[in-house]
């Protein structure tokens, strides 16, 4: 690999790291359990992401062939992040938890 | 065919999947791919009721371009406000009336809203007649509404249920 590859890629690995790292910092720091669900599923796609595609370029690069196992995780992390964070916001809002913005009427709950 | 291949998109993504899984493209797992595609739609029928429809793949294009570049921006947001002085936030609940009629599209929209900018969908009413969303930092809720009925919910709609 030459210096210019390297570069990015290790770039690429920072980002990641630094969004996943947030998206952390966001649970300790964020007061209610409605604004804290947001750090993990939001900061981290971002993170997750760019470590993914670090990891097919670099394999890509390196081995025969081109990686594209990562393209797969991708697509599971988007279609499993939205709906487990959807179904821990419904269950907080069935057991009244406590929350920071005004609680809307719970006119349908079932 | 109806009869058969009750949902060729889905048999097309399942092979698809299927190649990346065994990350590899030969014949053998090609005609495994096929073979999946063809028989989980057969079993998991009672699953897909309505058949899908996909107008305009432009639009659909263009669609998840828009999504992918709101995520990027969404995350320097969330970082920011993360970052920031977590005491100045305005979360709220908000209610999103809803235009779309068919589940695809609707679970799609609750996707993309939890996705994207500071957004999380939280509640679908049993009607359908509006999700209830939650947003991290929102001091005027009324440009959330609009914001998520124009980017997401027009393409989505003229996707589809254009037939």
């Amino acid at each position: 690999m030459n210096p210019a590859t390297e570069l990015l890629l290790s770039a690429l690995i920072l980002l990641g790291a630094v969004f996943t790292l947030i998206g952390s910092i966001g649970l300790a720091r964020l007061r209610d359990f409605y604004t804290r669900l947001h750090g993990p599923t939001k900061a981290s796609t971002l993170g997750v992401g760019s470590l993914l595609i670090a990891s097919a370029l670099y394999f890509s690069l390196t081995e025969p062939g081109i990686s594209l196992h990562e393209v797969l995780v991708t697509l599971f992390l988007f279609i499993t992040a939205p709906v487990s964070a959807h179904l821990l916001a419904k269950a907080a809002l069935h057991l009244k938890l406590h929350s920071l913005a005004r609680r809307p009427e719970q006119n349908n709950e079932d | 065919m109806k009869r058969w291949l009750p949902h060729p998109i889905l048999s097309l993504v399942l092979a698809l999947v299927w190649l990346l899984l065994v990350n590899e493209l030969s014949i053998g797992q090609l005609v495994l791919g096929a073979l999946l595609g063809l028989l989980l739609p057969l079993f998991t029928r009672r699953f897909w009721p309505d058949p899908l429809c996909i107008r305009r793949p432009a639009t659909l294009a263009r669609f998840v371009g828009l999504v992918l570049h709101d995520i990027i921006v969404a995350n320097f947001q969330v970082a920011r406000l993360i970052l920031g002085r977590p005491e100045a936030l305005q979360p709220a609940f908000i209610v999103v009336p809803l235009a779309l009629k068919t589940d695809i599209a609707i679970s799609l929209l609750a996707n993309t809203i939890c996705l994207t900018p500071g957004t999380l969908t939280a509640e679908l009413a049993a009607d359908r007649s509006h999700l209830l969303i939650h947003a991290l930092n929102a001091p005027d809720p009324a440009s959330v509404v609009d914001e998520i009925k124009t980017r997401y919910e027009a393409p989505l709609k003229e996707i589809f249920e254009s037939c």
